[in-house]
């Protein structure tokens, strides 16, 4: 690293804390390995807004975060610390609940009553779409509680990944049948379908 | 986060304006403060630019305004060493505020013709970072006023660019 690269680091997380400070810094963001490849987690104040596979491509997020919820986007760790850590925690399988604030500002309507759902469906179980849309009270709504999973913005948070199709397949998943597969794995969920409490 | 504000479409995250003009900022700063003074002088221009950047227009040069931002921090920054220091004869902040009248970029040169108001606005949003609250408190009138004026001024900045 060269001391411009490290004066410019120094300043930049310097400016983060700043603005953190001053209630100036509307969404912090960080980028995390995981078994699943890059994640980016993005926070408002409030709580963990998204989680972004790689494939949706990290930048694009960023933009559109930037055009719905506010341009004021600096990427500042600190706000992220307690989100990375569980969730590694998650992946290493020493973690079933993930507990760290969301925030679904980016949800509303019927979509925000099924993924705020999905957590009724305990770690190591699965649901179908169909039982899904049961448990939120509408159970002909299948096809909107498939779109509401597909557009869950915080993923692993949200456990979408637990909701299959009602053939046994994995069904559709941001970031792709192969991670939702591994998820389901490593929550050894290939025992059946069962509703959580 | 003012809820009541919907966010334009089009302003790029302000991490890229950071990663893409921090470099240049940090020579600018150390060209015209003190080594001590040259981390004060980039973040105050950063979160002076970050206050203000959800209001900027997205058609607005960039580069021209956050060389304007942070020619202000650094004048900024003379003055408030000139009245610390108890030695009277303190040349440096004029010699570097006269540079600055004559030589700032693109459309802030017009920012002086503009009417005393919006001028008055757009240089404590623009320039300072204020909220339009703390505005208020310095020119008076309300901050749908203030909005206003901010608005029709860089609407008649943008007019009077040609780039």
């Amino acid at each position: 690293m060269t001391t411009e690269t490290a004066d410019l680091t120094r300043l930049r997380a310097g400016l983060a804390a700043r603005a953190d400070d001053a209630g100036l810094l509307d969404i912090a963001y960080r980028v995390v390995d995981s078994p699943l490849g890059a994640l980016l987690l993005a926070a408002t104040e409030q709580g963990v807004l998204r989680v972004a596979f790689a494939s949706e491509g990290h930048d694009a997020v960023l933009t559109d975060l930037a055009d719905r919820v506010s341009p004021r986007v600096l990427a500042a760790p600190r706000r992220l610390d307690e989100a990375a850590r569980e969730l590694d925690e998650y992946f290493a399988g020493r973690l079933r609940e993930i507990t760290v604030p969301i925030d679904l500002r980016l949800l509303t309507g019927y979509r925000r009553e099924v993924v705020t759902a999905l957590p009724r469906v305990a770690y190591g179980h699965t649901a179908s779409y169909a039982q899904l849309a049961a448990l939120t009270g509408r159970p002909r709504a299948v096809r909107a509680v498939g779109s509401a999973c597909a557009h869950n913005p915080v993923p692993l948070l949200l456990p979408c990944h637990r909701i299959v199709r009602s053939d046994g397949g994995a069904g559709d998943y941001l970031g792709g049948p192969d991670a939702k597969r591994a998820l389901l794995r490593l929550e050894g969920a290939g025992a059946g379908r069962t509703v959580g409490p | 986060m003012p809820s009541s504000e919907r966010p334009r479409v089009g302003l790029p995250p302000f991490e890229q304006v950071v990663q893409e003009h921090g470099p240049r900022v940090l020579a600018l700063c150390r060209a015209r403060v003190d080594p001590a003074d040259v981390d004060d002088a980039w973040s105050e221009t950063f979160l002076a630019a970050l206050s203000a950047w959800p209001d900027l227009s997205t058609d607005l040069d960039v580069t021209a305004w956050l060389t304007t931002v942070a020619r202000r921090k650094c004048i900024d920054i003379h003055r408030s060493r000139a009245r610390r220091r108890t030695d009277p004869v303190a040349e440096v902040p004029e010699v570097v505020a006269a540079d600055a009248e004559t030589d700032d970029e693109g459309v802030w040169r017009h920012v002086a013709g503009l009417p005393d108001k919006q001028r008055q606005v757009i240089t404590y949003r623009y320039l300072g970072g204020l909220s339009y609250a703390r505005i208020v408190g310095l020119v008076g009138g309300t901050e749908a006023a203030a909005r206003r004026a901010a608005s029709d001024g860089l609407k008649s900045l943008r007019e009077k660019e040609i780039r």
